[in-house]
């Protein structure tokens, strides 16, 4: 059974804008991901320990020791605007 | 009018606190406080695409230290997951946090300080990266970013609901201070945002069996700020339901400035951090060893000093429990006692008077003070001795502090030593007598409660330097003679 993926929600809370011609092919497409993912639910775990990380790595530390940073005029170097040495951004705003 | 009592109160506190580590949590920029905007931030902190973060092991073992103090068990195995929001202050759209596999749960916290015992449930103790920092300017319409804080280290302690007023929600952040900083993992100024607070609070019938609809409160940036802002949220439900309205799950800010709270303006969709497991960093497996070891290292708590206090040096439990608050205070305390056994309570009354008093007009913590215990034991043995009195030990504490010297070389090198003469004081006495026929006119006709303001002049006259018990019995001798 194919399953209903709300596209429009998923491109809001990911910032990107769709047309309606995209919002109907991804809709078909996710959902026939999904679809496919879930055939891993049928899968016998019962003795599988649970997977967060493909690799078999485990704790991978770094010393607490002061590196240096990047000189301020690398880190505005991108910014598309600036004041000083601050990132400029539209008035954040958060009272009602 | 509502009677008192007809509501209870339901508060839970989330508290991030800022590990004191030397370096960010996943990278290696300095965490040093207040530097110019930006100049402590790098590929990882700022987010840069295939910048790959990595784990400051001393950040994991702070942690766990605090996970311990809290009684919490320790995961033994723990992951870190992304948190997805948007917004200005953080770059990737993501925060590195932890979500189903935290580093401890489950714990607790004894408040002890009225004398009244109360077990306040810890649910959860995780950590995650800082954001960076948004700085609203005044004039036009900017807000400006400074990424310096963005990839300290942070640690979300999370209490159950089991506060029950603002009051109490005090005390739970004065003991969660205390044991962080007995812990040394952080120096919880809430000025520099190293201890920041948010709350959930609801409000109920008494007796009722479910709980009330909650808010969420933030943006409470001194203790004192948590206080009233809890009190003016208790306040503003009860007035709505008691019009019958209804409490609405919001979030709301407090504006210490206008003493209420507001309403955050919120987003169209409801929150949907839609948390994954972080890709870049594989699990952190914590042996039973690690934990015993570091259990095993931690110092004695405030909690059991406290108990430590009451119980060996028969402290009063108020000032037992303002002096194991801070640690610095509590060890001078010790320390001191050690050179004075004969009366710890007099210790125990300069500390949380003269002490206390000296220190929140230099706005300095005991440890920075400079007042040595030994010296100032030496103190409180010159009056004892008779050698100076407790009026002006009180200005050779200051002294002490300014000069860092000995009492005893202070007496000398100031002349601060109590006039023993008799033939002085009572020279001292007529003087007094002599400028003051009014009072001992008075003092003859039975007013005789003028004495207090002759000995008062004779102490004046001797810069402080008389012992007021001798004055008095002297006086009445003298004037019962007049």
């Amino acid at each position: 059974m194919k399953k209903k993926i709300d596209v429009e929600y998923i491109a809001n809370l990911a910032r990107i804008r769709l047309s309606k011609k995209e919002i109907d092919g991804f809709s078909g497409q996710l959902a026939d991901i999904i679809s496919f993912i879930e055939k891993l639910n049928k899968a016998d775990t019962k003795e599988t320990p649970p997977t967060t990380h493909p690799l078999p790595l485990k704790n991978v530390f770094r010393a607490d020791t002061v590196k240096k940073s990047l000189t301020q005029e690398k880190v505005l170097q991108n910014a598309p605007e600036k004041r000083e040495t601050s990132f400029k951004v539209p008035k954040i705003i958060e009272e009602s | 009018m509502t009677p008192a009592g007809k509501y209870e109160t339901t508060i839970g506190l989330e508290v991030h606190v800022q590990l004191a580590t030397q370096s960010k949590i996943f990278c290696g920029c300095s965490t040093r406080f207040g530097s110019s905007p930006n100049s402590q931030a790098c590929p990882v902190c700022l987010g840069f695409p295939g910048a790959l973060p990595v784990m400051n092991k001393e950040a994991l073992g702070f942690a766990i230290k605090v996970g311990v103090a809290l009684g919490c068990e320790i995961a033994g195995r723990m992951k870190f997951d992304r948190k997805h929001y948007y917004y200005p202050d953080l770059p990737k759209n993501f925060q590195i946090s932890q979500y189903d596999l935290p580093l401890a749960a489950e714990g607790s916290l004894e408040l002890f300080g009225d004398g009244q015992r109360r077990v306040i449930r810890i649910k959860r103790v995780h950590l995650e990266e800082d954001a960076g920092k948004l700085i609203h300017a005044e004039k036009g319409d900017a807000s400006l970013v400074d990424f310096n804080r963005s990839g300290m280290p942070l640690l979300e302690v999370v209490s159950e609901p089991d506060i029950t007023s603002p009051e109490e929600a005090y005390e739970y952040l004065t003991e969660v201070k205390s044991i962080l900083r007995y812990l040394d993992v952080s120096d919880c100024n809430m000025e520099e945002g190293s201890l920041r607070c948010d709350a959930n609070i609801s409000i109920r019938k008494t007796g009722a069996k479910s709980l009330g609809v909650k808010t969420e409160l933030k943006n409470m940036n001194t203790f004192r700020g948590v206080k009233i802002a809890l009190q003016y949220e208790i306040d503003r439900q009860k007035a709505v339901l008691e019009e019958g309205g209804k409490i609405i799950q919001e979030t709301r800010l407090w504006n210490e400035a206008k003493a209420r709270t507001f309403l955050m303006r919120t987003k169209e969709e409801a929150f949907d951090y839609r948390y994954f497991p972080e890709p870049d960093l594989v699990p952190f497996l914590i042996d039973r060893e690690t934990v015993e070891s570091i259990k095993a290292s931690l110092p004695e708590l405030p909690q059991k000093r406290y108990e430590r206090f009451v119980e060996n040096y028969k402290l009063q439990p108020a000032l037992a429990s303002i002096i194991v608050n801070e640690r610095d205070l509590a060890d001078f305390f010790e320390e001191s006692a050690k050179g004075y056994p004969r009366n710890v309570q007099l210790i125990a009354n300069w500390i949380t008077g003269d002490i206390q008093g000296e220190l929140n007009k230099r706005k300095l913590s005991m440890a920075s003070l400079g007042l040595k215990p030994e010296a100032f034991a030496d103190m409180l043995k010159l009056i004892d001795e008779g050698v100076i009195t407790g009026k002006i030990a009180k200005g050779l504490l200051v002294d002490m502090i300014e000069t860092g010297s000995m009492p005893r070389e202070l007496v000398k090198s100031l002349g601060l030593s109590q006039i023993t003469d008799k033939g002085a004081l009572e020279a001292v006495m007529e003087k007094v007598i002599k400028n003051n026929p009014k009072p001992v006119e008075d003092y003859k006709n039975g007013k005789t409660n003028v004495i207090t303001f002759l000995v008062g002049q004779v102490m004046r006259e001797t810069k402080g330097k008389a012992n007021p018990k001798i004055i008095n019995e002297m006086l009445r001798e003298r004037m019962g003679k007049l």
